[in-house]
């Protein structure tokens, strides 16, 4: 099994959704969160006082699946996150020892 | 020019009609003027305080808010006791002569004594009109929370203001408008509304008191930038609209020169907003809406003085130079010197105010279409008197209010503790927070 976890531009959320849906992605986890990578952050401007604002918002995407379907996920992602702009996010695959369905106790395969 | 002395407009309401006729209330007048009361006193609340509040951060947005509120009643309790006798009690006074009713009025309207409820000023209740006088009172000690925001303990902003509205304001006020015999009033000063009284005097107390309170733990280094310009942006909006009352007020009658100052407070407002936006765009390459809105505030101070003697085209000029000129005061002024008059109140209001008490020396001659300077004065004359009065308010007011912050801080801490500083006022001074999100 593979966790994927993708940051991705807030905006995007939405189309990244439908993407996941369309190769049968059931569920997602999903969290504001805050960072910089190669886009950096950018400056405010009040009254002539200069901020540098060093994390912009972005959008976490947690998804558990199995091995099988990890590649389609992430080309789900990729395609649906793509603005061709620089800070469009990254994906991380991990691998994924166990999953349990706290309402029933099923495990792993069927927890998914 | 705006408000003569009591006992000479008593007479001189009546004098067109009949000179032995008793003044008569005039409906018309009564009924703008109560309605530019309500619209001034919506300036500071929730005008100012919004247009403040939205500028702190988060954890000290109910401070500014609690600050004004409170002035709003403290001011109006004190008026009542002996505020209005101060600054408006003709006893005394005699034209021409300097003497110590020429700074300030006598006791003997304390509690409003010999106010009834038919007693007339200027043909509207005096009743009316002492309201009215209050809530320019009000606005100009809250203006000064604009520099002290986010460090000033509350106790101490509250015996400050005390003492700044007795022994600076009340004066000032009597000085400026009280009639015959006043000492601004005598020397022929033009502050139809306030330039002088309430800008200037405010700007400077609030830099004189920035300075001694000390910069805000971690200024300029840590990043403060404004939580909600969308307040701002509804403050700015509802002093715009305030101010009508305050400008077209100040003729204390519904007649042209309500409507003049009407107009020339509108295109002076558009003119410096403009005008801040257009010169921020070309050093910074972006027009921000925080410009735009401070624009517009400094327009609407410097046409203050000048909304009962200039023309359209003078309220360009004025507008057009506060916009461009409180720009440098706000953003290049204050990073030189290093001082952190946190939301700029100096910046915009003392020197708007100064542009304003100035430009109106020039606009008020008939020959750039104002309404003309007093008989055998002119341009460069009455722009002396003006200087005068500039330079008057800017030493009087920031020496009492040094003299006065030094006196409160002997019996009470001025600041908070830093850690309290950190943690927020909200939180420390009135055990709240603004948002539980």
């Amino acid at each position: 099994m593979k966790m994927v976890v993708a940051i991705i531009k807030p905006f995007k959320l939405d189309d990244v959704r439908e993407a996941l849906s369309e190769v049968g992605m059931t569920g997602i986890t999903v969290t504001e969160v805050k960072g910089f990578g190669r886009q950096k952050g950018h400056t405010e401007l009040y009254r002539g006082a200069e901020y540098v604002v060093d994390f912009l918002p972005k959008v976490k995407i947690e998804i558990a699946v199995t091995a099988e379907q990890a590649d389609a996920v992430v080309e789900a992602i990729r395609k649906a996150a793509n603005t061709g702009r620089i800070g469009d996010g990254k994906i991380f695959v991990y691998s994924l020892d166990q999953v349990v369905r706290i309402r029933t106790g099923e495990l792993d395969g069927d927890a998914l | 020019m705006k408000k003569l002395g009591l006992t000479t407009l008593l007479l001189a309401a009546a004098a067109p009609v009949c000179a032995q006729e008793t003044p008569t209330l005039n409906a018309g007048d009564t009924a703008w003027m109560i309605t530019a009361t309500v619209l001034v006193l919506f300036m500071t609340l929730p005008g100012l305080a919004l247009f403040y509040g939205g500028l702190v951060r988060a954890k000290n947005v109910l401070s500014v808010l609690m600050q004004c509120f409170a002035i709003t009643a403290l001011v109006t309790v004190l008026w009542v006791l002996y505020g209005y006798s101060l600054a408006f009690s003709t006893a005394g006074m005699e034209q021409g002569v300097v003497n110590f009713n020429s700074f300030i009025g006598g006791l003997d309207r304390a509690l409003f004594a010999g106010m009834a409820r038919d007693s007339l000023v200027l043909g509207i209740p005096e009743s009316v009109f002492a309201t009215f006088q209050l809530t320019f009172a009000i606005i100009t000690v809250a203006l000064i929370v604009g520099a002290i925001a986010e460090r000033m303990r509350f106790s101490a902003l509250l015996v400050f203001s005390l003492l700044w509205v007795t022994v600076v304001y009340f004066p000032m006020a009597h000085m400026v408008w009280s009639g015959n015999g006043g000492l601004m009033w005598d020397w022929g000063v033009l502050d139809f509304a306030g330039g002088t009284v309430v800008h200037i005097n405010a700007g400077v107390a609030a830099l004189v008191a920035c300075i001694v309170l000390g910069k805000r733990k971690g200024y300029p280094t840590t990043a403060m930038p404004p939580h909600n310009l969308t307040y701002t942006v509804i403050g700015a909006s509802m002093l715009w609209v305030g101010w009508f009352g305050f400008n077209a007020g100040s003729a204390v009658a519904a007649n042209g020169a309500a409507g003049m100052a009407m107009l020339v407070t509108q295109i002076a407002t558009a003119a410096a907003a403009l005008g801040w936006m257009l010169v921020e765009w070309f050093f910074h390459k972006k027009p921000s809406v925080l410009g735009i809105a401070s624009g517009a505030v400094a327009g609407l101070v410097a046409i203050t003085p000048a909304s009962g003697t200039c023309g359209p085209g003078g309220a360009l000029v004025i507008g057009f130079a506060a916009g461009v000129l409180c720009y440098f005061a706000a953003t290049r002024l204050k990073r030189a010197f290093g001082y952190d008059d946190s939301l700029d109140v100096f910046g915009v209001h003392a020197v708007g105010g100064i542009i304003g008490a100035i430009l109106t020396g020039v606009f008020a001659s008939a020959d750039l279409g104002g309404a003309g300077l007093a008989e055998g004065q002119t341009i460069a004359g009455q722009v002396f008197v003006q200087l005068k009065s500039v330079v008057f308010t800017l030493v009087y007011s920031g020496v009492l209010t040094f003299v006065l912050l030094k006196l409160v801080g002997l019996i009470l801490p001025l600041r908070v503790s830093p850690d309290e500083e950190t943690e927020g006022l909200d939180l420390v001074l009135h055990d709240e927070r603004g948002y539980n999100l």
